[in-house]
């Protein structure tokens, strides 16, 4: 008896936190995977975030919870946002995807938001930015502006989202200089400071000039500050570190989907879909190219990115060969988005392999 | 003047008031970081202890405590009888994703048979998963005399390791896009290790709970047990008494790898529902504080492991209601073992006032 008891009370009161919330202020949570200062991702969704907490001023209540562990914390977690009647919740880590799914199932009139992942469901969008689209303008600066033709690049987790990071950067580097090449240091973690700081070190030691990263700290940068090289801004500006040894960036800039996805929720209007956008809806921007960077490059990269913008330029066009040499794109193919999504190869020139 | 002066015997009162006057200490100092913070500390502290339990959504969260404390209790358990026996395991977190992934991995190969054998066979796959990453270190030791210390903290960082090549290449979701992490275990129902998930029950707690009748029952009597305690507190008289030293260093970390492991299999079974790169979350370290929380002692382990998943869950809480940073919740889980290190002092030594002696 106690046992049924506690089951209709517990279903009572999730029924009762997914009604009674529609009267007042709309209620927009965020799950982030890294503190909210680690200068890179998470700090990244938390200033969006807090941007469109202003554009709706006392329209919406932001609540948040930062360092949350993927895996059972993080259903934990999302299913007390939606329990203290949270209308919509952005999980903001890839690792987040199940969990988000699990709590949906269990609130279907809250509204979830899942980023770089794939699984959706009537109450859950997943949203992702082109990333690969904005490696392909710091690629093509690095190509140009490595003296040793060295490039670096620190990957976090073997996952297609990184990979086709590489692969861009690879391209671009490729055609800007024919002569350079890239290695790869794989680090098994999103954010560590003091491992990002060992790999660029240990790129620097190898003779690598220029550094670009898919981790979330600025510690490359410090590091790259301290003993020469360049590098790139990844997911924030850091233009702290401008003009050396920080060249440009990759900026995530969530604000305007997160405004978009809030006020739908305010209109009675959100759907669930896949949104992917890059460069041209402004989801993905490009620092400040600095002066370091002579002007015939910059005016070349600035180029590409407006290409890229109009969609008059895919960054993965033909002709382009697998690692292996097996043709992939011949030439004036685009890779179509199912093939990108899953990404797990390298293209023809990366040298080493993934590691599996 | 005031000086310390070694008891004769630890005090056995001090011994046991002690983990109560960590929990005040942790309290009083929390609460002043988190004033410093500018936060309420009585609402902080009443956030973390009380609103779990007996708050607005606490038939959620009571049913979370034993989803958080049933693994902090099988790991604790384990180490705490090396621990007695001066063994240092502290690399449960390594043999704790070593056995989910064996038993993971079994639970896979299977997939989708539906058979009452599959859950039995990933159970004893994720012990014997966990208990192989363990001989590691106590092999070392017995033949080459290695420090298990170090030996089984360095081979944390191998499993985890092992854990990223498997979830993006062997075990990974064959339907899953390319993307890491295995099938999910709760789409599994043979190999799921969930009683009652609105509950909070799963094998995980069960074992747990049989794992601390199991200690007390040993370690009060069986002579294993006593061969055990022996070792740690008189390790000549230990010699004497006709214990073998390497039998012994093997058995306590066989044990406490197979229950780490069992661990890590019932977690990912069940809670985290699959092997991923970041499936580990720091069990095996927050088990040696329960561990010492809990006085090594099998029931103290119970409470402390209980009390440790109340700072959790209250935490998370604290952090959402107030705004508090997770940081501060670390601080004031790390002071626990603080305090409790500190006081121990006054379990072996006690405070005199000691007059100067004129010459």
């Amino acid at each position: 008896m106690k046992l049924s008891k506690l089951l209709a009370g517990a279903a009572l009161a999730i029924g009762l936190a997914s009604t009674a919330m529609a009267a007042d202020k709309t209620k927009v949570g965020f799950i982030y995977v890294g503190p909210i200062n680690d200068g890179g991702w998470s700090q990244h969704h938390h200033e969006s975030a807090k941007k469109m907490a202003e554009h709706f001023g006392d329209k919406v209540e932001l609540v948040y919870r930062e360092s949350v562990p993927e895996g059972a914390d993080a259903e934990r977690a999302i299913t007390q946002m939606a329990l203290q009647g949270a209308d919509i919740i952005f999980t903001t880590s890839f690792g987040f995807m199940d969990a988000t799914m699990n709590v949906a199932k269990k609130f279907p009139k809250v509204k979830f938001e899942h980023a770089t992942g794939y699984k959706t469901a009537p109450n859950m969008s997943a949203y992702s930015a082109r990333f690969y689209e904005g490696r392909a303008v710091t690629g093509f600066i690095a190509g140009k502006m490595t003296k040793t033709n060295k490039i670096g690049y620190i990957g976090s987790f073997p996952i297609p989202e990184v990979i086709r990071g590489i692969n861009s950067t690879y391209i671009h580097a490729k055609k800007a200089n024919p002569d350079v090449k890239l290695s790869v240091i794989w680090l098994n973690t999103w954010f560590d400071p003091a491992k990002e700081a060992d790999a660029t070190q240990t790129l620097i030691d190898q003779g690598v000039d220029v550094v670009l990263a898919h981790t979330d700290s600025t510690a490359p940068l410090a590091v790259l500050e301290k003993n020469g090289g360049y590098g790139f801004g990844q997911a924030a500006d850091m233009i702290e570190f401008a003009p050396k040894p920080r060249l440009s960036s990759i900026i995530d800039n969530w604000a305007p989907y997160y405004i978009q996805e809030v006020q739908a929720v305010i209109d009675g209007t959100w759907a669930s879909h896949n949104a992917w956008d890059g460069i041209s809806t402004g989801m993905v921007g490009i620092g400040e190219i600095t002066d370091a960077v002579p002007a015939d490059v910059k005016a070349e990269a600035e180029a590409l990115k407006e290409s890229i913008a109009k969609g008059e330029y895919h960054p993965f066009t033909g002709p382009l060969n697998k690692q292996d040499g097996t043709p992939w794109l011949a030439a004036g193919e685009v890779a179509d988005d199912g093939t990108l999504a899953g990404m797990n190869f390298y293209v023809e020139g990366v040298e080493g392999s993934i590691p599996q | 003047m005031i000086r310390l002066e070694k008891r004769p015997q630890p005090s056995r009162a001090w011994s046991m008031a002690t983990p109560l006057l960590a929990v005040v200490a942790t309290m009083v100092f929390g609460g002043l970081l988190f004033a410093a913070l500018g936060k309420n500390p009585f609402v902080a502290i009443q956030t973390i202890f009380w609103d779990p339990l007996f708050g607005e959504y606490s038939f959620f969260y009571r049913p979370q405590l034993l989803v958080k404390g049933a693994p902090l209790v099988l790991i604790a358990i384990g180490l705490s009888l090396g621990f007695r026996a001066g063994i240092w395991n502290i690399g449960a977190e390594g043999q704790y994703i070593m056995g989910a992934l064996a038993g993971a991995g079994v639970g896979l190969a299977f997939y989708p048979l539906d058979a009452w054998y599959v859950f039995p066979l990933m159970v004893i796959a994720g012990a014997l998963g966990g208990w192989a990453w363990a001989m590691i270190p106590g092999l070392l030791k017995v033949k080459f005399g290695t420090n298990e210390i170090l030996v089984s903290l360095m081979l944390v960082y191998v499993a985890e390791l092992i854990l990223g090549s498997m979830s993006t290449r062997l075990l990974k979701n064959p339907e899953g896009y390319g993307f890491p992490g295995s099938r999910n275990f709760n789409d599994y129902p043979a190999g799921n290790s969930w009683i009652a998930q609105d509950l909070g029950m799963h094998w995980g707690v069960a074992a747990a709970l049989i794992a601390v009748i199991f200690a007390y029952v040993l370690l009060n009597r069986h002579m294993l047990g006593f061969h055990i305690r022996l070792s740690g507190e008189a390790p000549r008289a230990a010699r004497f008494a006709g214990v073998n030293p390497a039998r012994l260093i093997l058995l306590c970390l066989g044990l406490a790898g197979a229950l780490a492991g069992m661990a890590g299999l019932f977690e990912v079974a069940g809670p985290a529902g699959q092997i991923n790169i970041d499936f580990n979350v720091g069990y095996g370290f927050t088990a040696i504080i329960v561990a010492f929380l809990g006085r090594l002692n099998p029931l103290g382990i119970l409470l402390a492991a209980a009390l440790m998943a109340l700072t959790y869950i209250g935490g998370e809480i604290a952090q959402d209601n107030l705004g508090l940073p997770a940081a501060a919740i670390q601080m004031f889980q790390g002071m626990l073992l603080f305090f409790l290190l500190a006081l121990d002092l006054l379990t072996n030594y006690r405070l005199r006032l000691a007059v100067k002696e004129r010459t």
